[in-house]
């Protein structure tokens, strides 16, 4: 029996990684509630895609009708219109695509900062670690929401401002994620391998490290835009968040407030609408958590 | 043959099917197991990984999760009495009284919030009359037994060593004193030199008890230390079962001597180590004939399509393979050791 | 023990010390003339420039920001734009309303979730756990301000059992609002108990403890349930922080006479020695309750504890 071809057999095939991926997304798709939530995750894009196109903003989403103010919904307003007589139905659906462009710009950029504090921190420890860390919990000492309420406070409302403010509270928590995601990476033995071939840092960094890290900072990326909606909702219901007269929903409610005795309707729909993609997003970062996580297989 | 001399057994399994029912599909774990464990003798279980070793050891405590764990069919016996019929209130009576179960990795086997002379006295206080104190003294006395210093009882798993932690759990299962003890692999994850001393120690308490012990290793070298029988296992069927002498004087299945030569021949240093080709067979699609076939090197035509019986050498050592019959028995087909 | 816990607060000065830089620093970014808010826009240029030199605004960032710490230190929280009263005299006022809010609501979230979770945990997979884990994701997905209006809307307006607004009558004005804050919070302690629970279950020591025959639902309370609270309080730790935030927006829908309503008030009104104010407060807040969750961490689970001695 030649040992040769014995030792042949007994090798496992290596996965190749485009495998890897569709076994993912199979894992996905075994869960019914996040695909639920990508589904609804993709419509909501889409509607926020296609708003600012079929709606023409200046006649349909801001144009008050002092005529037509406080009706309740009906077969023309579905919704009902607001305090100024203008469409609660199309205002809800326009304010999609403020929430979801400012929520993503916001992620991006945290995202992108995050990754470079938190491969330098994780990656390069000691020193560099201490300090980075430190500053970042001087950011996370202040509750997010806060903090956020505190830069937009100083600098004033505006869209720029807002996305300034969400960015510095969501970076510390991925820089975190990314930094624990890359010490766990960073000291098992396929790094070792890489630097006793002579890899350079960088190298080690995006072609080992960084790959391998990629699932705790996906999940993350998707709840953090939930939390970011979340976040500039609640700034606009305090006044602090989109100007008006642009349409968002935590401004819709503020506003709802003060007719909630006999228009009532006006509180439900952008209220609705917050829930209903902040659940989305929800349900897709854990599903996308479980599929990625290899443990729970 | 040896159905006639009435043996008295601490454990015995008859013809055990136990699935798993998972969500990628149904997974045959134990095939028509078969088992006997004598009054104070200890039984070796020796397979490879996959094998259902640890099924076999869990069965016997009717612990297999279910879901998604399935007793199909067969009986388990523990001192004459069937345990598949039993209420979960008379289970839990036996479990740490009757049988007890040592695990494989010490480092997770104990409570983290726990002191040690608690979780020792939580199963005396279950079996046993007396309260709190007694307890704790008696748990004092069984780390003693295994080598700790008692006025080390108040301190938590994570203050040990995963040698004493090991300990710890051998004086927490023979603490009730058991009939019956199944220690599943509980060197493996230790240094050499602490298996030697949890073995000689394992040795000691059972000339001490009286203890019936079901060793399940893939470390043959662990069941020539302290097997009194050993059965291999192999895709869940027990293939060959004998005392040390027959196994390993008179080796007769294929797999077997597989797994002697898979051993390093320390008197022929030369000689090209000889590992079984190929894997083991995937448990939710096992083969139609005999499950070892694909990797026999003595297999023929019957063994694809056929399962082997049973054929008997003596009173002691039958084995499951075509190659052999009434007839032919005697004279080994394989090299034994 | 005590060690310990002086250690945390000694190291909490330099994050604390971190913390009023950066937010002096970004409140100071704010535009606009803080002599102007507080003499009026009508005022003469002449008393604006004077002010500003009363109050010492044309210092560089450094000696300003001195002189706020070195104040701060002695309790002065500065004096604010709008009412000339000293900033710590209407933070201290307001204080005892938010605790109050903070605790019920914390009392409610955990009560709750925590039976919800361990129920949930044991019954996987059964109704009982889809509707639990359901509502739970409601709670998270839901903003705590929407909870309020729906709250007030159905048990004020429509029901009339609970005022809208205030704190006036008391218990009956506490409720809704701690109901709209802790139920965010109930919901995410709820799912995380219960998957923290579900991990515990699985480990090798819970076969362990079955094998010695204890019954599965002393295996529960005896083993898992503690296990299981260790991950459990690292949530509720970092919850506290959204819950500060959440305290604010709940103030606001309830016209809660707390310090988040406070802070609106002034943000509104460029008050900003009132904002300073509030923040600080907060962050300190923050940082003492989390120390406070650290060494209930530290009870709970011995491998910490050995850490604190």
């Amino acid at each position: 029996m030649n040992n040769v071809s014995a030792v042949k057999e007994n090798v496992q095939i290596s996965v190749k990684k485009k495998s890897q991926i569709a076994d993912i997304w199979k894992r996905l798709c075994r869960n019914k509630t996040a695909v639920l939530g990508l589904v609804i995750v993709i419509l909501l894009v889409l509607v926020g895609i296609l708003s600012p196109i079929i709606f023409d903003y200046e006649t349909q989403v801001i144009k008050t009708d002092y005529s037509n103010t406080l009706q309740p919904p009906s077969a023309a307003h579905p919704f009902g219109t607001d305090e100024l007589g203008r469409d609660i139905l199309i205002r809800t659906l326009y304010a999609t695509s403020t929430s979801l462009s400012i929520g993503v710009v916001t992620v991006i950029v945290a995202l992108a900062i995050g990754l470079v504090l938190g491969s330098a921190a994780g990656y390069f420890g000691g020193k560099v670690d201490m300090i980075i860390m430190r500053i970042m919990d001087i950011f996370l000492a202040i509750p997010g929401t806060l903090l956020a309420i505190c830069i937009v406070a100083s600098l004033g409302n505006s869209i720029i401002n807002l996305v300034i403010a969400q960015a510095v509270a969501a970076t510390p928590k991925f820089a975190r994620v990314v930094r624990g995601a890359v010490m766990t990476v960073r000291d098992s033995e396929y790094v070792e391998a890489a630097r006793a071939i002579g890899a350079k840092d960088a190298t080690i960094i995006f072609h080992d490290v960084l790959p391998n890290s990629l699932a705790p900072i996906i999940v993350q990326t998707t709840l953090e835009v939930a939390s970011v909606i979340l976040s500039i909702a609640g700034l606009s219901f305090i006044g602090l968040g989109i100007p008006a007269p642009m349409p968002e929903w935590g401004a819709m409610l503020s506003a709802s407030r003060a007719y909630i005795r006999d228009y009532s309707y006006m509180c439900m729909f952008p209220g609705l609408a917050i829930m209903i993609t902040i659940l989305s997003l929800n349900l897709l970062g854990d599903g996308l958590r479980d599929a990625l996580d290899p443990r729970l297989r | 043959m040896s159905e006639d001399i009435k043996k008295d057994l601490t454990a015995e399994i008859r013809d055990l099917v136990v699935e798993f029912r998972t969500d990628y599909g149904v997974v045959q774990a134990l095939n028509g197991l078969e088992l006997e464990i004598e009054r104070g003798k200890t039984l070796g279980l020796v397979g490879e990984t996959g094998a259902g070793k640890t099924t076999t050891g869990l069965s016997l405590l009717r612990l297999i999760p279910n879901p998604p764990g399935v007793i199909v069919s067969g009986s388990i016996k523990l001192d004459g009495k069937d345990i598949l019929s039993m209420s979960d209130k008379e289970m839990q009576a036996i479990r740490g009284k009757t049988v007890a179960m040592i695990f494989q990795d010490p480092m997770t086997s104990l409570d983290p919030v726990m002191t040690v002379e608690q979780q020792i006295a939580e199963v005396i206080k279950l079996h046993e009359e007396g309260g709190q104190a007694e307890a704790l003294k008696r748990a004092r006395e069984m780390l003693e037994l295994v080598g700790i210093p008692g006025s080390r009882g108040g301190e938590y798993p994570h203050q040990f060593s995963g040698g004493m932690k090991q300990r710890v759990v051998i004086a927490m299962a023979l603490a009730c004193n058991p009939e019956l003890l199944i220690a599943d692999e509980p060197t493996t994850a230790l240094d050499v030199t602490i298996q030697a001393q949890v073995l000689e120690m394992m040795k000691g308490l059972r000339e001490k008890y009286n203890t019936s012990m079901l060793m399940i290793t893939h470390d043959l070298g662990i069941v020539a230390e302290i097997c009194d029988k050993v059965s291999v296992i192999y895709a869940g069927r027990v293939i060959e079962h004998g005392t040390l002498e027959d196994i390993f004087k008179n080796t007769r299945h294929p797999y077997t001597e597989g797994l002697f030569n898979s051993l390093p021949n320390l008197e022929d240093r030369q000689a090209e180590l000889k590992p079984i080709k190929g894997l083991m067979p995937d448990p939710s699609n096992l083969p139609k004939g005999c499950a070892f076939c694909p990797r026999c090197d003595y297999a023929m035509d019957i063994c694809e399509t056929q399962k082997p019986g049973r054929t008997y050498r003596n009173d002691t050592h039958y084995v499951e393979c075509h190659l052999y019959n009434k007839d032919n028995i005697h004279e080994g087909k394989v090299k034994s050791r | 023990m005590i060690k310990f816990i002086v250690k945390r607060l000694v190291a909490l000065i330099p994050v604390l010390l971190g913390v009023t830089l950066l937010v002096f620093f970004i409140l100071d970014l704010a535009p606009g003339d803080p002599a102007k808010t507080i003499l009026g826009e009508q005022a003469r240029p002449e008393d604006i420039a004077a002010l500003r030199e009363e109050m010492g605004l044309n210092d560089p960032f450094i000696v300003r920001y001195g002189r706020y710490m070195f104040d701060l230190v002695q309790g002065d929280l500065g004096t604010s734009y709008k009412t000339r009263d000293p900033v710590g005299e209407e933070v201290w006022a307001r204080l005892p309303n938010t605790i109050v809010l903070a605790l019920t609501s914390t009392a409610v979230a955990i009560l709750l979730a925590l039976p919800l979770g361990i129920i949930a945990a044991i019954k996987q997979n059964t109704l009982f756990d889809g509707i639990s884990m359901f509502i739970s994701l409601l709670g998270i997905s839901m903003p705590v301000f929407w909870m309020g209006l729906l709250l007030i809307l159905l048990f004020s307006v429509k029901l009339g059992w609970f005022p809208v607004a205030g704190a006036d009558q008391g218990i009956k004005s506490l409720v809704l609002p701690s109901v709209a804050l802790g139920f965010m919070h109930m919901a995410a302690i709820a799912r995380t108990t219960r998957s923290s629970m579900l991990e515990t279950i699985r480990q090798d020591y819970i076969r362990t403890v079955r094998a010695k025959g204890l019954p599965e639902h002393d295996i529960i309370t005896d083993h898992a349930l503690r296990n299981a609270l260790i991950p459990t309080t690292t949530v509720i730790g970092l919850q506290i922080g959204q819950m500060l935030g959440g305290s604010v927006l709940t103030e606001s829908v309830f016209a809660w006479p707390g310090i988040g309503r406070y802070m609106i008030q002034s943000i509104q009104g460029r008050d900003i020695p009132s904002v300073m104010g509030c923040i600080i407060v907060f962050a300190i807040g923050f940082a003492l309750i989390n120390l406070l969750v650290d060494l209930i961490y530290g009870f709970i689970d011995p491998r910490i504890k050995a850490q604190y001695r």
